[in-house]
């Protein structure tokens, strides 16, 4: 039924939920707050779950941090779904018309042979760790408390499996099948990526859903991005004249810059919490961080060669003092 | 550019292979059972997780490009509703009562589903299946943030949304989707799956959506027709996943058949009592009726069910345990459920009402074998006792089923005049029952069940200890405005009000 409604203005009975009254106060919410602060479930929870009967359904004490409020790790970019989902739709935009651009223009047959084939070795086996990165993100989705803290995770995973996808188009584009053929076996056989290889299969059984976030997105992500696209795409590649490369990187590189901001935050509140949060994130970085450093050098050195050993230090000494920020003594 | 020719073309299925299977190995830091620890103790067997058939091929990139196209759209027309005061445009208020429920009860059930399938994601070991689980976590996510911000603005002008968070955890009726969901949560991944991703998904949701949205469409809600219609090609996937799961359990080994088998009575059961509302808001919420719940019921239970059934024969698979009292039921339970909730609307958030004469004669057209004999002398009564100022108000409280946790209010199948009622004495405690069906799944699973809390001895318990008022406050109900009869209510007034402005030349 359509009914011609004059425009009339009535006065609204109240500005918004009363959750979000009582922490924002009584005032119109946004919808980042209405998607996503109190929206799961919290007490009287009927069953234990009968894969784990030692936890709770939706439990904080899986992690070894604590906080009065898991909402209040929230995300500075205010990602709900929406946001999330638009704010990507744009850069797959770029993405595509940047394969576009070197597919069209031939400019993968263009790279000198050398500089593709330092392309493939190091790029094309990092799509199995980032579809390491997109499981552990959909875990600390799946088992963390809170939705602010839990749904970025959730988008987190998926664009770890854009990345993992986009990385595999750039194989195919350089190299065909056989280079993701090639990648996979360096991936499980070759001796460069077996650190790395071992570091994921590890973070893979942490399951402390905060534990995991560190060892995932701040301490390999921290030094594995950087590294990659930085150093080795832009300072390496593109200086030599594979700045193609660079045009396929670039959904990564911008990404890694973006969620850099959400990722620190949510170290910055939950150190500033508690001592104890302290000295768990201060435990967990530094033996993480230390191990990923570890196992980025062999990578680093397919490209660099007898440089990576400092390169990694350099960056690790980058990421140590990017964690100070956020109020962790390291 | 001969390399370029030389290049091969991957064919949409290899190109989706390497884009998502390809991508995970054989671990060998760790061993598959402890990378994958839950996957192993419903005694489900899989042999080749490589037979896992991708039921839809979506990379990343095509996603958020579809998916924002969409997002666009619905956040388009949601904000013009607000903004033109769409809410004038309904037929009646009384139809709010639907949406109400909705958010209090099936919108925390998106969320749970987006927690659920987070962790399947995780938990199943064959990267197809992973894939899949995440977009559907992601997907349930927008579902229930979508629903919230819809339904927002209906919250700034009318009782019962307000406290939403509050009453999902708290108030007696949502205890009954809450229990549904943490049952599914609280089951071994492969559990899960049969019972949100193809119980749910795909045998039960065509009953609630498409029920839901024709009827926000039939009385002028755009918002909520909005959110139906963006969700719906989320839905069309999340159906595809619940089929492929089941007949990839069901092929993998016949030892998954009879597990597969007890699950599906268990969720069909479980499914069809939580739906149970939707039949109350189909014969009497909807101002306007789109067609009755026995209708609904033979176009997407009978037909869709049958020809699943026949589908699954195959494997062994026969129609769920409870289908035959299912069927019984059809013409009973939105009396049933409407004269419970009429005598208990002290205590629900959102409002009901004794259907008006000319309800009730569509009610004794729909449904000519059942209302006119069973109901409509109840209704007739409940109507004299308004009139004379005493209205019929039930302050016992209900007894609960310790399964469905729905008031025990349904009938024998056999006699729908005579409640049906069952009780099970385990380790000493005495356990009540709605039906046969809720009482098997408990026998099934009894340390399970046991552990539900119930929203009734919780009255009896701290902080409220009885007090009425005290448990209002407690559920965050305010009493005289969010409970109660339509008839006389801040949401009648008003809307009546606005509407008059609004349609007047004052």
């Amino acid at each position: 039924m359509q009914i011609d409604l004059r425009t009339v203005s009535i006065e609204p009975r109240r500005n918004t939920f009363d959750h979000l009254a009582r922490r924002f106060g009584d005032k119109p919410a946004s919808r980042y707050q209405e998607g996503s602060y109190d929206i799961q479930a919290t007490e009287n929870l009927h069953y234990l779950p009968t894969w784990d009967p030692e936890q709770q359904l939706y439990d904080a004490s899986i992690t070894k941090i604590v906080m009065e409020d898991w909402y209040a790790l929230k995300d500075p970019r205010q990602f709900y779904y929406s946001t999330y989902t638009l704010a990507r739709a744009r850069q797959q935009d770029t993405a595509e018309s940047n394969f576009d651009f070197v597919e069209s223009h031939g400019l993968g047959e263009m790279l000198p042979a050398e500089l593709r084939d330092v392309a493939l070795k190091v790029l094309v086996p990092l799509r199995h760790a980032a579809w390491g990165a997109n499981l552990n993100n959909t875990f600390i989705c799946g088992y963390g408390y809170g939705t602010t803290f839990t749904q970025p995770c959730m988008y987190h995973a998926m664009d770890n499996l854009g990345i993992a996808q986009y990385l595999s188009r750039l194989g195919l584009l350089l190299g065909d099948l056989e280079a993701l053929d090639a990648g996979k076996a360096a991936w499980l056989e070759g001796a460069a990526w077996q650190p790395l290889r071992r570091y994921v299969e590890d973070t893979m059984m942490v399951r402390d859903p905060f534990e995991l976030f560190v060892a995932q997105n701040v301490a390999l992500d921290g030094l594995l991005y950087p590294l990659v696209y930085d150093r080795i795409v832009d300072d390496f590649l593109s200086a030599r004249g594979a700045s193609a490369v660079a045009m396929l990187t670039q959904f990564m590189s911008d990404w890694s810059v973006e969620t850099r901001k959400w990722i620190d935050a949510v170290l910055k509140v939950a150190a500033a919490e508690s001592e104890h949060n302290r000295e768990v994130l201060q435990g967990w970085i530094k033996d993480w961080s230390s191990r990923a450093a570890s196992a980025m050098v062999p990578i680093v050195e397919q490209a660099i060669g007898p440089h990576a050993d400092d390169a990694v230090g350099e960056q690790l000494a980058v990421l140590k003092a990017r964690i100070q920020k956020t109020g962790i003594a390291l | 550019m001969e390399m370029k020719v030389a290049k091969k073309k991957l064919g949409l299925k290899e190109r989706y292979r390497v884009m998502t299977r390809d991508l995970g190995w054989e671990p060998s830091y760790h061993t598959k059972e402890a990378l994958y620890p839950y996957v192993g103790y419903e005694g489900i067997k899989i042999h080749d997780w490589e037979k896992w058939e991708d039921p839809f091929r979506l990379t990343m990139d095509a996603y958020w490009k579809y998916q924002a196209e969409k997002e666009r759209k619905f956040y388009a027309i949601v904000d013009a509703h607000a903004q033109n005061n769409g809410h004038l445009n309904l037929t009646d208020a009384r139809y709010l009562s639907a949406l109400k429920i909705f958010l209090q009860a099936i919108s925390p059930g998106e969320y749970a589903a987006h927690k659920g399938f987070a962790r399947a994601g995780r938990e199943f070991p064959g990267v197809g299946t992973q894939v899949a689980c995440q977009m559907q976590a992601i997907d349930e996510i927008r579902h229930a943030q979508t629903q919230i911000h819809a339904l927002s603005n209906y919250n700034k002008y009318y009782d019962g949304f307000h406290a939403f968070s509050d009453q999902r955890d708290r108030i007696w009726y949502t205890s009954v989707p809450r229990s549904f969901f943490d049952d599914a949560m609280s089951a071994g991944p492969f559990e899960f799956m049969v019972a949100i991703g193809f119980s749910f998904e795909y045998v039960l949701t065509n009953l609630l959506f498409v029920p839901f949205m024709s009827g926000a469409a039939y009385n002028g809600d755009m918002a909520t027709v909005t959110f139906g219609f963006s969700a719906q090609s989320d839905e069309a996937r999340h159906m595809t996943l619940g089929l492929e799961c089941i007949k990839f359990l069901l092929e993998q080994d016949p030892a998954n058949v009879p597990i597969v088998q007890a699950w599906f009575d268990k969720w069909f059961w479980r499914g069809f009592r939580v739906l149970g509302l939707v039949s109350t808001m189909m014969d009497y919420m909807l101002p306007k009726r789109v067609m009755s719940w026995r209708e609904a019921w033979n176009m997407y239970g009978i037909e869709n069910g049958t020809a699943l059934f026949n589908d699954l024969a195959r494997y062994g698979i026969r129609p769920p345990k409870g289908w035959d009292d299912a069927e019984k039921a059809i013409d009973h339970m939105s009396h049933q459920f409407m004269l419970g909730l009429y005598q208990w609307s002290f205590g629900t958030s959102f409002h009901s009402w004794i259907p008006s004469d000319d309800e009730m004669a569509w009610l004794s057209k729909k449904y000519p074998t059942t209302f006119d004999k069973y109901y409509r002398p109840r209704w007739d009564h409940i109507k004299k006792l308004a009139a004379a100022g005493t209205p019929y108000k039930n302050y016992g409280l209900p007894k609960l089923c310790q399964t469905c946790q729905l008031p025990t209010v349904f009938t024998e199948p056999e006699d729908p005049t005579l409640i049906c009622h069952r009780e099970v004495e385990y380790k000493g405690e005495r356990y009540h029952f709605c039906s046969d069906g809720c009482q098997h799944i408990f026998e099934n699973e009894p340390e399970k069940y046991i552990q539900a809390w119930l929203p009734m001895p919780q009255i009896h318990q701290d902080p409220i200890r009885g007090d009425l008022g005290a448990w209002m406050d407690w559920v965050n109900l305010k009493d005289g405005q969010d409970n109660g009869d339509y008839v006389g209510s801040n949401d009648q007034r008003n809307f009546d009000a606005w509407r008059g402005l609004a349609t007047s030349n004052e």
